[in-house]
């Protein structure tokens, strides 16, 4: 570790809540419905979809009407994308001749970028067209963010209103959102991207001839386009297999700061989209300080064992001054290499700069806790908004049975009705993840997937259900997923870590809604400030580590110790 | 629940219109016209061909060119295309190795990539990113230690003062910018252009 790469991180966080706070407020009055800078040029698009599609924007919905909407809405994604990715050799922009993607890969693919977790158990520029990396993976990159901070605002509504039967109009949150906020800041980002050397072409692949005479061919498209929403959407998605470790998705040391700081932006633009339609702007900044002071954390473990090398490769005369370099690339650092991979699983974005399956035990646990601890750090576009809030109820709950009062947030009486909604949101993660670890780790054919024997065997499959049902993304790569046992396991773990999760918070927030606000009074129990931001991490980490301390001190725990004491596998 | 259906099917189809069709192309377009190398992926021609890109790594093999990174890439198989061989620096398919750190596989190959090094260089420790392959098996870099570890093997190769080949890394070795952003590097493609260069004049 080096003080130079402290400051860096230092300066991309301070980077990032400059700019989270304006997009933050914008983003409230976008989903209020009011005029902004952007109307006169948007606004009659917004009209004529919401004509075609016989929307009325001002009609409100209940908590199951809107919740409805979104389901059937998914479904019809889920449904098209399917059927373009097993049409894709009858569709046009197809230079590389790529024939239809198989049944059970198509269903994951599909449900994997439907639910925001872009999970790739495919090759990019092995697999997929330039028609399908667009019309069907771009697209779904941003309609998956906006579903998400669409059902963030009708959550954030429940707390806003007083006595009231609905949460919004969810055709009008997902439109406002998309036209006005995703794609304005994709269209700048996209651009910066192509300045710093980020290919966009509709080229398929280009041959080279080496200096020694050999044959190079060099896979290309429109790659900064689809690179710009997958950062800011938090979807993770990449053109290439390599992901954001590929060069021409992330080119070089600048690039990989903006990379960082896109990912970033959004979700923690939200917390104060959160304050400001609660109209208590502190509320929104304390979510922020939980989540900022656990993913630092989070960032200072990986930066930690990362630079300290592997004494296994020290042994064999490696020098271990620039840390461990294995499944890392030369120009971002190892400092900007940790904070990518701590950012994008404390998200749930799951892009990689560097591949998580080379990690150091202890660098490869951050990720991994990070993502089992419900991704709320600050959580995906809209989701980890949801999520920190599930957390909040908790925490006054938890708060309100130490000193023997009626927990409230914001103004809100947590009931029974609401926490028994709460835990059943909560227990689906683990129930999926370490469900499915546990009948995976006995099957022969799902461990004759593992690419690493030993402890880490074990971490690879609890990583790609963490990664699944957290609709992260990112992979202990190496285990090879593309089987029918993982496509469609790890396809329903995406599916309950989306929908089974999100269903019971929309409940939550009808009945929060419904309810009328209570005034604060002297026995209100604060939910700003420094108490409750330590109560709220004391939770979220509590909560995290009494579902999968078990688990995680037989892979990556065990394996640290192995390590010290010099055993391979 | 049917209600709902006409929204979802319009919305869904208008935006795969504005946002799956149009907005890539109108970044493609502008990107083309503004900005025509990096949209065409940074590519280096010599003489009219096309030699690589600047920002991805290649396979050098013989003695006068400096190496890159081991590099974890593979192709099928061309006797059985359900089977991959190795294929360094494919760039139609990026990839890593996977290995974790106390893999048996990773710690066999560091061995015999160390060793290799150490006996051509006399160094007793070599470079980290000499012996791990990279992300995506792609990188185009590699550390200035690592490029001077094969100044002796180039200078022989090319019957150059080895002085020279020093001053050539030297001179091409990018800086962290303001002393926080990106690493100290070398990119091989450029090194190697420029040592050809150095050679016939």
């Amino acid at each position: 570790m080096s003080l130079n790469g402290w400051v860096l991180i230092a300066l991309v966080f301070l980077a990032v809540l400059v700019v989270a706070r304006p997009i933050g407020i914008y983003a409230a009055r976008v989903l209020n419905g009011e005029r902004t800078p952007l109307t006169p040029v948007l606004g009659p698009i917004e009209t004529g979809l919401y004509c075609l599609a016989g929307v009325d924007p001002a009609r409100e919905q209940t908590w199951r009407a809107y919740t409805l909407a979104m389901l059937v809405f998914s479904a019809a994604g889920f449904l098209l994308l399917y059927a373009i990715l097993r049409l894709q050799a009858f569709l046009p922009l197809n230079p590389q001749g790529f024939g239809g993607v198989a049944p059970d890969l198509a269903f994951n693919t599909s449900l994997s970028f439907v639910t925001n977790t872009n999970w790739q158990a495919y090759g990019g520029e092995t697999t997929m067209s330039h028609f399908v990396q667009m019309a069907g993976l771009t697209l779904h990159n941003f309609l998956s963010a906006a579903t998400g901070i669409a059902l963030a605002a009708a959550v954030t509504r429940a707390f806003a209103r007083s006595g009231s039967g609905t949460l919004g109009n969810f055709w009008a949150d997902l439109t406002r959102v998309t036209l006005y906020v995703l794609l304005p800041l994709s269209l700048i980002v996209a651009l910066m991207f192509v300045t710093l050397g980020v290919p966009q072409t509709l080229v398929g692949a280009i041959d080279a001839t080496t200096l020694e005479g050999a044959k190079q061919t060099l896979s290309i498209g429109p790659v900064a386009s689809q690179e710009a929403i997958k950062m800011l959407g938090t979807n993770g998605g990449g053109f290439f297999n390599a992901n954001s470790a590929h060069p021409f998705e992330n080119p070089d040391a600048w690039a990989n700061l903006l990379q960082i700081w896109a990912m970033l932006v959004v979700s923690a633009a939200l917390p104060f989209m959160f304050g400001e339609m609660v109209g208590n702007e502190r509320q929104g900044h304390t979510l922020l300080w939980a989540m900022g002071l656990l993913l630092i954390a989070g960032v200072g473990i990986v930066y930690w064992a990362e630079t300290r090398g592997n004494p296994l490769l020290t042994a064999l005369g490696v020098d271990p001054a620039s840390g461990n370099m294995e499944g890392k690339e030369v120009r971002f650092g190892q400092a900007m290499t940790a904070m990518f991979v701590a950012v994008t699983t404390g998200l749930s974005c799951g892009a990689v700069n560097a591949m998580h399956n080379s990690l150091t035990p202890l660098g490869g646990l951050v990720p991994l806790f990070l993502i089992q601890l419900g991704e709320i750090l600050p959580g995906g576009v809209g989701s980890g908004l949801y999520g920190i809030l599930v957390m909040a109820i908790l925490t006054v709950f938890i708060a309100g049975l130490m000193v023997g009062r009626t927990p409230e947030y914001l103004g809100k009486k947590i009931e029974a009705r609401e926490m028994k909604l709460a835990m059943l949101a909560v227990l689906i993660l683990p129930l999926a993840i370490l469900g499915f670890t546990a009948v995976a780790a006995v099957l022969p054919s799902a461990l004759a997937s593992l690419a690493n024997a030993g402890p880490r065997g074990l971490t690879e499959l609890l990583y790609a259900y963490s990664s699944a049902a957290g609709n992260n993304g990112s992979a202990f790569a190496g285990l090879n997923a593309n089987t029918p046992w993982f496509n469609t396991t790890l396809g329903i773990a995406m599916l309950l870590g989306r929908f089974a999760y999100v269903v019971p918070v929309m409940a939550i927030a009808g009945s929060l809604a419904a309810k009328t606000k209570v005034a604060p009074s002297t026995g209100t129990f604060p939910t700003t400030g420094p108490l409750f931001i330590g109560l709220l991490v004391g939770v979220i980490v509590i909560l995290g580590g009494l579902q999968y301390f078990p688990a995680l001190a037989l892979g990556p725990i065990v394996e640290h110790f192995l390590m010290l004491d010099g055993k391979s596998f | 629940m049917f209600t709902h259906i006409r929204p979802a099917v319009v919305t869904l189809l208008l935006f795969t219109v504005l946002i799956g069709i149009i907005y890539p192309l109108a970044v493609t377009g502008v990107a083309q016209l503004a900005l025509p190398k990096q949209a065409n992926g940074s590519m280096i021609e010599r003489d009219g061909k096309v030699l690589g890109s600047a920002l991805i790594g290649q396979n050098f093999v013989t003695d006068k060119y400096f190496h890159g990174r081991p590099s974890a890439t593979s192709a099928p198989d061309p006797k059985d295309d359900t089977k991959t061989i190795d294929a360094p620096y494919n760039a139609a398919n990026s990839s890593g190795s996977n290995l974790g750190p106390i893999s048996k596989k990773l710690l066999e190959r560091v061995k015999g990539d160390a060793d290799a090094l150490k006996g051509e260089s006399g160094l007793a420790t070599v470079p980290a990113d000499s012996v791990t392959t990279s992300a995506s098996g792609l990188d185009p870099h590699i550390s200035p230690a690592f490029a001077k570890a094969q100044a002796g093997r180039i200078a022989k190769a090319r019957n150059l003062p080895e002085d020279r080949v020093r001053g050539l890394i030297a001179e091409l070795t990018e800086h962290v910018a303001f002393g926080l952003v990106g690493e100290e590097r070398v990119n091989v493609l450029l090194l190697n252009l420029a040592l050809d260069r150095l050679t016939s004049t």
